[in-house]
Protein backbone atom coordinates (compact mmCIF):
# COMPACT_ATOMS: atom_id res chain seq x y z
CA UNK A 1 0.00 0.00 0.00
CA UNK A 2 3.02 2.23 0.41
CA UNK A 3 3.82 2.13 -3.29
CA UNK A 4 0.58 3.69 -4.45
CA UNK A 5 0.63 6.94 -6.37
CA UNK A 6 -0.78 10.20 -5.05
CA UNK A 7 -4.04 9.95 -6.97
CA UNK A 8 -4.49 6.41 -5.74
CA UNK A 9 -4.11 7.68 -2.17
CA UNK A 10 -6.97 10.11 -2.76
CA UNK A 11 -9.17 7.42 -4.27
CA UNK A 12 -8.25 5.14 -1.38
CA UNK A 13 -9.42 7.71 1.16
CA UNK A 14 -12.55 8.62 -0.77
CA UNK A 15 -13.75 5.14 -1.51
CA UNK A 16 -11.70 2.04 -0.70
CA UNK A 17 -10.85 2.96 2.88
CA UNK A 18 -13.40 5.69 3.49
CA UNK A 19 -12.68 6.65 7.11
CA UNK A 20 -16.31 6.76 8.15
CA UNK A 21 -18.07 4.13 6.06
CA UNK A 22 -15.29 1.56 5.91
CA UNK A 23 -12.92 2.20 8.81
CA UNK A 24 -15.72 3.40 11.13
CA UNK A 25 -13.56 6.11 12.66
CA UNK A 26 -14.71 9.51 13.87
CA UNK A 27 -18.28 8.58 14.70
CA UNK A 28 -18.70 11.13 17.50
CA UNK A 29 -18.42 14.31 15.40
CA UNK A 30 -20.30 12.55 12.63
CA UNK A 31 -23.40 11.99 14.70
CA UNK A 32 -23.22 15.40 16.32
CA UNK A 33 -22.76 17.79 13.41
CA UNK A 34 -24.71 16.18 10.57
CA UNK A 35 -27.96 17.98 11.27
CA UNK A 36 -27.64 19.53 7.81
CA UNK A 37 -25.55 18.93 4.71
CA UNK A 38 -23.93 22.34 5.11
CA UNK A 39 -22.68 21.58 8.63
CA UNK A 40 -21.26 18.36 7.22
CA UNK A 41 -19.21 20.37 4.73
CA UNK A 42 -17.95 22.70 7.46
CA UNK A 43 -16.90 19.88 9.74
CA UNK A 44 -15.48 17.82 6.88
CA UNK A 45 -13.34 20.60 5.45
CA UNK A 46 -12.00 21.73 8.81
CA UNK A 47 -11.06 18.14 9.64
CA UNK A 48 -9.49 17.81 6.19
CA UNK A 49 -7.33 20.87 6.79
CA UNK A 50 -6.10 19.47 10.10
CA UNK A 51 -5.57 16.02 8.65
CA UNK A 52 -3.59 17.21 5.61
CA UNK A 53 -1.22 19.36 7.63
CA UNK A 54 -0.86 16.95 10.54
CA UNK A 55 0.05 14.18 8.08
CA UNK A 56 2.50 16.51 6.33
CA UNK A 57 4.18 17.79 9.50
CA UNK A 58 4.36 14.40 11.18
CA UNK A 59 5.78 12.80 8.04
CA UNK A 60 8.42 15.55 7.88
CA UNK A 61 9.37 14.97 11.50
CA UNK A 62 9.03 11.19 11.52
CA UNK A 63 12.78 10.61 11.63
CA UNK A 64 13.47 13.02 14.48
CA UNK A 65 10.62 12.02 16.81
CA UNK A 66 11.87 9.43 19.31
CA UNK A 67 9.74 6.33 19.21
CA UNK A 68 8.70 6.54 22.86
CA UNK A 69 7.54 10.15 22.51
CA UNK A 70 5.60 9.42 19.35
CA UNK A 71 2.09 9.85 20.71
CA UNK A 72 2.65 13.02 22.76
CA UNK A 73 4.43 14.59 19.78
CA UNK A 74 1.58 13.68 17.45
CA UNK A 75 -1.01 15.00 19.88
CA UNK A 76 0.80 18.32 20.23
CA UNK A 77 1.05 18.73 16.45
CA UNK A 78 -2.64 17.92 15.99
CA UNK A 79 -3.74 20.13 18.88
CA UNK A 80 -1.72 23.08 17.55
CA UNK A 81 -3.27 22.71 14.10
CA UNK A 82 -6.74 22.45 15.60
CA UNK A 83 -6.13 25.66 17.53
CA UNK A 84 -5.13 27.41 14.31
CA UNK A 85 -8.21 26.11 12.47
CA UNK A 86 -10.39 27.07 15.45
CA UNK A 87 -9.14 30.67 15.40
CA UNK A 88 -9.36 30.96 11.60
CA UNK A 89 -12.94 29.72 11.62
CA UNK A 90 -13.92 32.03 14.46
CA UNK A 91 -12.51 34.92 12.46
CA UNK A 92 -13.63 34.17 8.91
CA UNK A 93 -16.64 31.85 9.10
CA UNK A 94 -18.45 32.81 12.31
CA UNK A 95 -21.75 31.20 11.21
CA UNK A 96 -20.18 27.78 10.67
CA UNK A 97 -18.10 28.25 13.79
CA UNK A 98 -21.12 28.78 16.01
CA UNK A 99 -23.04 25.93 14.35
CA UNK A 100 -20.21 23.45 15.00
CA UNK A 101 -19.42 24.84 18.44
CA UNK A 102 -17.51 22.55 20.75
CA UNK A 103 -16.92 19.96 18.05
CA UNK A 104 -14.18 22.07 16.46
CA UNK A 105 -11.74 21.82 19.39
CA UNK A 106 -12.78 18.18 19.65
CA UNK A 107 -11.21 17.48 16.25
CA UNK A 108 -8.10 16.83 18.39
CA UNK A 109 -9.55 13.56 19.62
CA UNK A 110 -10.97 12.53 16.25
CA UNK A 111 -9.65 9.03 15.77
CA UNK A 112 -9.16 9.55 12.03
CA UNK A 113 -6.44 12.13 12.56
CA UNK A 114 -4.34 10.30 15.14
CA UNK A 115 -5.09 7.07 13.32
CA UNK A 116 -3.64 8.32 10.03
CA UNK A 117 -0.70 9.91 11.84
CA UNK A 118 0.12 6.61 13.50
CA UNK A 119 -0.71 4.29 10.64
CA UNK A 120 0.48 6.28 7.66
CA UNK A 121 2.39 9.51 8.25
CA UNK A 122 4.90 7.95 10.67
CA UNK A 123 5.93 5.46 7.99
CA UNK A 124 5.75 7.36 4.73
CA UNK A 125 7.28 10.35 2.99
CA UNK A 126 5.69 13.81 3.36
CA UNK A 127 4.27 14.07 -0.16
CA UNK A 128 2.35 10.84 -0.14
CA UNK A 129 1.26 11.51 3.45
CA UNK A 130 -0.10 14.86 2.32
CA UNK A 131 -2.21 13.16 -0.34
CA UNK A 132 -3.27 10.44 2.07
CA UNK A 133 -4.54 13.15 4.42
CA UNK A 134 -6.30 14.87 1.54
CA UNK A 135 -7.99 11.66 0.44
CA UNK A 136 -9.03 10.67 3.94
CA UNK A 137 -10.29 14.18 4.67
CA UNK A 138 -12.32 14.33 1.46
CA UNK A 139 -13.69 10.87 2.14
CA UNK A 140 -14.78 12.03 5.59
CA UNK A 141 -16.33 15.17 4.09
CA UNK A 142 -18.28 13.19 1.49
CA UNK A 143 -19.55 10.81 4.17
CA UNK A 144 -20.60 13.68 6.45
CA UNK A 145 -22.38 15.47 3.62
CA UNK A 146 -24.18 12.26 2.64
CA UNK A 147 -25.44 11.63 6.18
CA UNK A 148 -26.21 15.33 6.67
CA UNK A 149 -28.20 15.41 3.43
CA UNK A 150 -30.33 12.41 4.43
CA UNK A 151 -31.07 13.92 7.84
CA UNK A 152 -31.77 17.36 6.42
CA UNK A 153 -34.12 16.10 3.70
CA UNK A 154 -36.14 13.91 6.06
CA UNK A 155 -35.89 16.18 9.07
CA UNK A 156 -36.60 19.56 7.54
CA UNK A 157 -37.44 18.92 3.88
CA UNK A 158 -34.53 21.00 2.66
CA UNK A 159 -31.10 20.40 1.16
CA UNK A 160 -28.36 22.99 1.71
CA UNK A 161 -31.16 25.25 2.96
CA UNK A 162 -33.27 25.01 -0.24
CA UNK A 163 -36.73 23.48 -0.06
CA UNK A 164 -36.68 20.44 -2.27
CA UNK A 165 -39.68 18.54 -0.99
CA UNK A 166 -43.24 19.75 -1.72
CA UNK A 167 -44.79 22.05 0.86
CA UNK A 168 -47.26 19.30 1.76
CA UNK A 169 -44.40 17.26 3.26
CA UNK A 170 -44.44 17.47 7.04
CA UNK A 171 -40.83 17.38 8.22
CA UNK A 172 -40.04 14.50 10.55
CA UNK A 173 -38.04 16.68 12.87
CA UNK A 174 -36.74 13.84 15.03
CA UNK A 175 -34.20 13.24 12.27
CA UNK A 176 -32.42 16.48 12.99
CA UNK A 177 -32.51 15.76 16.73
CA UNK A 178 -30.21 13.38 18.57
CA UNK A 179 -32.16 10.11 18.01
CA UNK A 180 -32.27 10.72 14.26
CA UNK A 181 -28.48 10.64 14.14
CA UNK A 182 -28.49 7.22 15.73
CA UNK A 183 -31.28 5.94 13.46
CA UNK A 184 -29.59 7.09 10.24
CA UNK A 185 -26.25 5.68 11.38
CA UNK A 186 -27.85 2.37 12.37
CA UNK A 187 -29.58 2.15 9.00
CA UNK A 188 -26.31 2.84 7.27
CA UNK A 189 -24.38 0.13 9.10
CA UNK A 190 -27.25 -2.30 8.57
CA UNK A 191 -27.18 -1.53 4.85
CA UNK A 192 -23.46 -2.24 4.78
CA UNK A 193 -24.06 -5.54 6.53
CA UNK A 194 -26.80 -6.37 4.05
CA UNK A 195 -24.71 -5.58 1.00
CA UNK A 196 -21.67 -7.26 2.54
CA UNK A 197 -19.69 -4.14 1.84
CA UNK A 198 -16.21 -3.95 3.33
CA UNK A 199 -16.55 -2.29 6.69
CA UNK A 200 -15.08 -2.49 10.14
CA UNK A 201 -18.44 -3.79 11.31
CA UNK A 202 -18.57 -6.79 9.01
CA UNK A 203 -15.50 -7.64 6.94
CA UNK A 204 -13.76 -10.84 7.92
CA UNK A 205 -14.80 -10.69 11.58
CA UNK A 206 -18.06 -12.31 10.57
CA UNK A 207 -19.25 -13.52 14.02
CA UNK A 208 -20.40 -10.04 14.90
CA UNK A 209 -22.36 -10.99 17.99
CA UNK A 210 -19.47 -12.89 19.53
CA UNK A 211 -17.55 -11.07 22.21
CA UNK A 212 -14.30 -10.94 20.27
CA UNK A 213 -15.82 -9.58 17.08
CA UNK A 214 -17.47 -6.84 19.07
CA UNK A 215 -14.37 -5.66 20.84
CA UNK A 216 -12.53 -4.25 17.85
CA UNK A 217 -15.49 -2.81 15.99
CA UNK A 218 -15.50 0.95 15.51
CA UNK A 219 -14.21 1.35 19.02
CA UNK A 220 -12.41 4.65 18.80
CA UNK A 221 -10.81 4.05 22.13
CA UNK A 222 -8.89 1.11 20.82
CA UNK A 223 -8.52 2.33 17.28
CA UNK A 224 -7.56 5.88 18.08
CA UNK A 225 -4.13 5.05 19.34
CA UNK A 226 -3.17 1.43 19.39
CA UNK A 227 -5.67 -0.76 17.61
CA UNK A 228 -6.01 1.59 14.71
CA UNK A 229 -2.50 1.17 13.42
CA UNK A 230 -2.88 -2.56 13.40
CA UNK A 231 -6.27 -2.43 11.77
CA UNK A 232 -5.24 -0.46 8.73
CA UNK A 233 -2.27 -2.73 8.03
CA UNK B 1 -27.19 28.98 37.12
CA UNK B 2 -26.94 27.17 40.42
CA UNK B 3 -25.02 23.97 40.97
CA UNK B 4 -28.05 21.66 41.12
CA UNK B 5 -29.33 22.95 37.80
CA UNK B 6 -25.93 22.35 36.22
CA UNK B 7 -25.82 18.85 37.67
CA UNK B 8 -29.29 17.86 36.42
CA UNK B 9 -28.73 19.47 33.07
CA UNK B 10 -25.45 17.77 32.28
CA UNK B 11 -26.35 14.43 33.86
CA UNK B 12 -29.82 13.83 32.43
CA UNK B 13 -31.21 16.56 30.20
CA UNK B 14 -28.29 16.97 27.83
CA UNK B 15 -26.76 13.58 28.49
CA UNK B 16 -23.17 13.46 27.30
CA UNK B 17 -23.60 10.37 25.15
CA UNK B 18 -27.23 10.38 24.12
CA UNK B 19 -27.62 14.00 23.19
CA UNK B 20 -24.11 15.42 22.81
CA UNK B 21 -22.56 12.33 21.16
CA UNK B 22 -19.34 12.48 23.14
CA UNK B 23 -17.74 9.17 23.97
CA UNK B 24 -19.90 7.22 21.49
CA UNK B 25 -16.99 4.94 20.64
CA UNK B 26 -16.53 3.47 24.10
CA UNK B 27 -20.28 3.62 24.64
CA UNK B 28 -20.78 1.15 21.81
CA UNK B 29 -17.50 -0.73 22.16
CA UNK B 30 -17.39 -1.48 25.88
CA UNK B 31 -21.10 -1.97 26.63
CA UNK B 32 -21.18 -5.73 26.12
CA UNK B 33 -21.92 -6.57 29.76
CA UNK B 34 -22.95 -4.65 32.86
CA UNK B 35 -19.85 -5.41 34.90
CA UNK B 36 -17.33 -4.15 32.36
CA UNK B 37 -19.41 -1.13 31.49
CA UNK B 38 -19.78 -0.20 35.16
CA UNK B 39 -15.99 -0.45 35.51
CA UNK B 40 -15.52 1.74 32.47
CA UNK B 41 -18.11 4.19 33.77
CA UNK B 42 -16.37 4.32 37.14
CA UNK B 43 -13.02 5.02 35.54
CA UNK B 44 -14.57 7.75 33.40
CA UNK B 45 -16.23 9.36 36.44
CA UNK B 46 -12.88 9.42 38.20
CA UNK B 47 -10.87 10.76 35.28
CA UNK B 48 -13.42 13.39 34.20
CA UNK B 49 -13.80 14.70 37.75
CA UNK B 50 -10.04 14.87 38.23
CA UNK B 51 -9.58 16.45 34.79
CA UNK B 52 -12.24 19.08 35.55
CA UNK B 53 -10.49 19.99 38.78
CA UNK B 54 -7.01 20.26 37.29
CA UNK B 55 -8.10 21.87 34.01
CA UNK B 56 -10.25 24.41 35.81
CA UNK B 57 -7.42 25.39 38.17
CA UNK B 58 -4.89 25.72 35.37
CA UNK B 59 -7.33 27.63 33.18
CA UNK B 60 -8.27 30.11 35.92
CA UNK B 61 -4.84 30.62 37.47
CA UNK B 62 -2.40 30.14 34.59
CA UNK B 63 -4.01 30.56 31.18
CA UNK B 64 -6.35 33.47 31.89
CA UNK B 65 -3.90 35.66 33.90
CA UNK B 66 -1.21 35.27 31.25
CA UNK B 67 -3.61 35.78 28.34
CA UNK B 68 -2.94 32.28 26.99
CA UNK B 69 -6.61 31.45 26.59
CA UNK B 70 -6.11 30.35 22.99
CA UNK B 71 -3.80 27.53 24.08
CA UNK B 72 -6.56 25.79 25.99
CA UNK B 73 -7.07 22.89 23.55
CA UNK B 74 -3.38 21.94 23.61
CA UNK B 75 -3.04 22.41 27.36
CA UNK B 76 -6.19 20.43 28.16
CA UNK B 77 -5.30 17.44 26.03
CA UNK B 78 -1.84 17.30 27.60
CA UNK B 79 -3.34 17.61 31.09
CA UNK B 80 -5.70 14.75 30.36
CA UNK B 81 -2.97 12.53 28.93
CA UNK B 82 -0.67 13.23 31.87
CA UNK B 83 -3.48 12.77 34.38
CA UNK B 84 -4.45 9.40 32.98
CA UNK B 85 -0.80 8.33 33.19
CA UNK B 86 -0.53 9.45 36.80
CA UNK B 87 -3.82 7.84 37.78
CA UNK B 88 -2.71 4.65 36.10
CA UNK B 89 0.64 4.56 37.91
CA UNK B 90 -0.98 5.46 41.23
CA UNK B 91 -3.62 2.76 40.94
CA UNK B 92 -1.07 0.21 39.79
CA UNK B 93 0.96 0.83 42.97
CA UNK B 94 -1.74 1.50 45.55
CA UNK B 95 -4.94 -0.15 44.33
CA UNK B 96 -3.87 -3.19 42.31
CA UNK B 97 -7.30 -4.85 42.52
CA UNK B 98 -9.11 -1.90 40.97
CA UNK B 99 -6.29 -1.46 38.48
CA UNK B 100 -6.65 -5.00 37.26
CA UNK B 101 -10.42 -4.66 37.08
CA UNK B 102 -10.20 -1.62 34.82
CA UNK B 103 -7.39 -3.06 32.74
CA UNK B 104 -7.01 -1.58 29.30
CA UNK B 105 -9.86 0.91 29.72
CA UNK B 106 -7.89 3.24 31.93
CA UNK B 107 -5.20 4.37 29.43
CA UNK B 108 -7.76 4.49 26.64
CA UNK B 109 -9.80 7.15 28.43
CA UNK B 110 -7.33 9.73 27.10
CA UNK B 111 -8.95 9.46 23.70
CA UNK B 112 -12.49 9.55 25.07
CA UNK B 113 -13.77 12.82 23.66
CA UNK B 114 -16.09 13.29 26.64
CA UNK B 115 -13.11 14.17 28.86
CA UNK B 116 -11.81 16.92 26.59
CA UNK B 117 -15.38 17.95 25.83
CA UNK B 118 -16.12 18.63 29.50
CA UNK B 119 -12.92 20.61 30.01
CA UNK B 120 -13.66 22.79 26.98
CA UNK B 121 -17.32 23.25 27.93
CA UNK B 122 -16.24 24.43 31.38
CA UNK B 123 -13.85 26.95 29.84
CA UNK B 124 -16.30 28.15 27.18
CA UNK B 125 -19.12 28.69 29.68
CA UNK B 126 -16.63 30.36 32.05
CA UNK B 127 -17.73 28.15 34.90
CA UNK B 128 -16.01 28.84 38.22
CA UNK B 129 -14.15 26.12 40.09
CA UNK B 130 -17.18 24.64 41.91
CA UNK B 131 -19.34 24.75 38.79
CA UNK B 132 -16.63 23.05 36.74
CA UNK B 133 -16.23 20.23 39.23
CA UNK B 134 -19.98 19.71 39.51
CA UNK B 135 -20.39 19.82 35.75
CA UNK B 136 -17.57 17.32 35.27
CA UNK B 137 -18.85 14.92 37.88
CA UNK B 138 -22.47 15.11 36.69
CA UNK B 139 -21.50 14.64 33.05
CA UNK B 140 -19.49 11.58 33.96
CA UNK B 141 -22.34 10.17 36.03
CA UNK B 142 -24.57 10.70 32.99
CA UNK B 143 -22.09 8.64 30.96
CA UNK B 144 -22.11 5.94 33.66
CA UNK B 145 -25.92 5.79 33.67
CA UNK B 146 -26.13 5.62 29.89
CA UNK B 147 -23.48 2.93 29.42
CA UNK B 148 -24.80 0.71 32.23
CA UNK B 149 -28.37 1.00 30.88
CA UNK B 150 -27.20 0.13 27.38
CA UNK B 151 -25.21 -2.84 28.68
CA UNK B 152 -28.26 -4.05 30.59
CA UNK B 153 -30.41 -3.87 27.47
CA UNK B 154 -27.75 -5.59 25.39
CA UNK B 155 -27.57 -8.45 27.87
CA UNK B 156 -31.31 -8.87 27.49
CA UNK B 157 -31.42 -8.81 23.68
CA UNK B 158 -28.36 -10.93 23.04
CA UNK B 159 -30.42 -14.07 22.36
CA UNK B 160 -33.19 -12.32 20.45
CA UNK B 161 -33.95 -13.13 16.86
CA UNK B 162 -32.49 -9.98 15.31
CA UNK B 163 -32.76 -9.52 11.51
CA UNK B 164 -29.53 -10.56 9.88
CA UNK B 165 -28.60 -7.10 8.62
CA UNK B 166 -29.09 -5.58 12.05
CA UNK B 167 -26.92 -8.05 13.97
CA UNK B 168 -23.92 -6.58 15.72
CA UNK B 169 -23.42 -2.85 15.69
CA UNK B 170 -26.67 -1.69 13.98
CA UNK B 171 -29.00 -3.06 16.66
CA UNK B 172 -26.85 -1.47 19.36
CA UNK B 173 -27.14 1.89 17.63
CA UNK B 174 -30.91 1.48 17.27
CA UNK B 175 -31.03 0.73 21.00
CA UNK B 176 -29.07 3.91 21.65
CA UNK B 177 -31.51 5.84 19.44
CA UNK B 178 -34.48 4.63 21.47
CA UNK B 179 -32.65 5.45 24.72
CA UNK B 180 -31.97 8.88 23.31
CA UNK B 181 -35.70 9.40 22.70
CA UNK B 182 -36.40 8.25 26.25
CA UNK B 183 -33.91 10.77 27.61
CA UNK B 184 -35.81 13.54 25.83
CA UNK B 185 -38.37 13.05 28.57
CA UNK B 186 -35.97 14.66 31.02
CA UNK B 187 -36.01 17.96 29.15
CA UNK B 188 -39.13 18.90 31.11
CA UNK B 189 -37.00 18.95 34.27
CA UNK B 190 -35.27 22.16 33.29
CA UNK B 191 -36.67 25.70 33.11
Amino acid sequence: MNKLSNSERIFNGLWKENPLFVLMLGTCPTLAVTTSAFNGIGMGLSSTAVLVFSNLIIALMRNVIPDRLRLPAEIVVVASLVTVVDMLMAGFTPAVYSALGIYIPLIVVNCIILGRAEAFAMKNNPIISFFDGLGMGLGFTVALVAIGAVREIIGSGTLFGFHILPASYVPCSIFILAPGAFFVFAGLTALQNKLKMPSATNGDARPLDSESGEACMHNCMTCGIKGCSTRTK
Amino acid sequence: MNLIAIAISSCLVSNVVLSQFLGICSFIGVSTDIKTSAGMGGAVVFVITMASIVASLIYDFVLIPFGLDYLKTIVFILIIAALVQIVEMFMHKCMPALYNALGIYLPLITTNCAVLGVAITNAQNSYNFAESVVNGFATAVGYLIAIVLLAGIREQIVDNDIPHSFQGAPIVIVTAAIMSIAFFGFSGLMN
